[in-house]
């Protein structure tokens, strides 16, 4: 038989999805992250319109969703690499608020500057 | 005392494909949910088949999903699980059934042998006895994981054993880093390179599942973490070489 759901609700759970997550959907990014930069070989002018479009207040907002899935996936994995490398404390589940705080920090952060 | 004077509890019957049975059982004053079964293979359904032997959380043999989660159902109250009076039993996760709500625990400590979850010594009795320090570094990372009573709760508990049945478990691998940590071992060389390969310690991706569900509060995590950098040093260093098994 299979676990469900109910099995696998807990806090470091939630880390792995969040942190599988945000990886597969920064991957995704990337190409067009490539292709953006790329416009600069097409001269200043291709690299300058597409820059001028990204400052539309809803691309904007986006780009936040970005910088958490950014934050999310350095936070999380900073936290993976300190569970694994460093001596175990009884405060793994800490960590995880932590990371999950720099998460919400470096996005609101990101936000509120560009409100 | 709880509020409700009976328990519905969906008990599974059969082997993988089987069915729920919902029971009738009265609720007592810290009633186990080892109690409830039981209750009901004494008073209503003698074929009901279930596993347990100290009823003291010693022997690790009545661990069952109550409610979703692998649990020692001996320790487990039922004031703690009844989720609005009711309770759902299945035999574990990730392990053959048999018949109800019992499981075949042979893979489970197949994998123990696998990841050389031995003491292989290396003195005779015509020996003094071997002076391990209380206080040393590997007397207290052994000691740490030491406590493991061999329930099968984390190994049903993890998702790697479900996507990799090869995958040795966080048990296995708990077991070999207590081992790992006992000055006492002549076996580490290739007990590291059993448990380096690609069903190791190294296809653990932290999910914590065992370090959550563990009914001894043991972090399997830990001694896995404790593995993945040994097993990295070793293989720094160009020990671990054809010791591993894939």
């Amino acid at each position: 038989m299979k676990s469900d759901f109910r099995a696998r609700n807990h806090p470091a759970y939630w880390a792995f999805i969040v942190h599988r997550a945000s990886g597969v959907l920064l991957a995704l990014f990337l190409p067009l992250h490539f292709w953006a930069l790329g416009q600069a070989l097409a001269g200043e002018a291709a690299l300058e319109s597409f820059l001028r479009w990204s400052d539309q207040p809803l691309v904007k907002f986006a780009e936040t969703g970005l910088v958490l899935l950014l934050a999310a996936h350095l936070a999380g994995g900073a936290r993976l690499l300190m569970l694994e490398f460093l001596a175990w404390r009884d405060w793994q589940k800490s960590l995880l608020a932590a990371a999950a705080a720099i998460t919400l920090a470096a996005g609101l952060a990101f936000l509120l500057n560009i409100v | 005392m709880a509020a409700s004077s009976t328990l519905a509890v969906s008990v599974w019957r059969g082997k993988e494909s089987g069915r729920f049975q919902t029971f009738e059982v009265p609720r007592h004053e810290s009633q186990t949910v080892l109690d409830v079964v039981t209750h009901i293979q004494r008073a209503l359904d003698s074929t009901l088949s279930y596993r347990f032997s100290c009823r003291v959380g010693m022997c690790g043999s009545c661990a069952m999903n109550v409610n979703g989660r692998a649990r020692w159902t001996c320790r487990t109250h039922v004031a703690e699980v009844a989720a609005g009076d009711r309770l759902e039993i299945t035999p574990l996760a990730n392990l053959p059934v048999i018949k109800d709500l019992v499981t075949d625990m042979t893979p489970f400590f197949d994998k123990w042998a696998k990841a050389r979850g031995r003491f292989q010594g290396g003195r005779t009795r015509g020996h003094d006895f071997a002076r391990v320090l209380p206080e040393s570094r590997e007397r207290r990372l052994a000691d740490a994981a030491i406590e493991c009573i061999g329930c099968g709760v984390c190994y049903s508990s993890c998702d790697v054993v479900t996507w990799n049945p090869d995958y040795l478990g966080p048990a296995a691998l708990n077991r070999a880093w207590t081992l790992l940590n006992d000055v006492r071992d002549t076996d580490n060389r290739a007990r590291l390179g059993a448990v380096a390969g690609d069903a190791g310690c190294h296809a653990c991706h932290t999910h914590m599942n065992c370090t959550e569900r563990c009914p001894m509060k043991l972090a399997p995590t830990a001694s896995i973490a404790g593995l993945k950098r040994a097993a990295a040093l070793a293989a720094l260093k160009g020990e671990l070489g054809d010791a591993v098994t894939k």
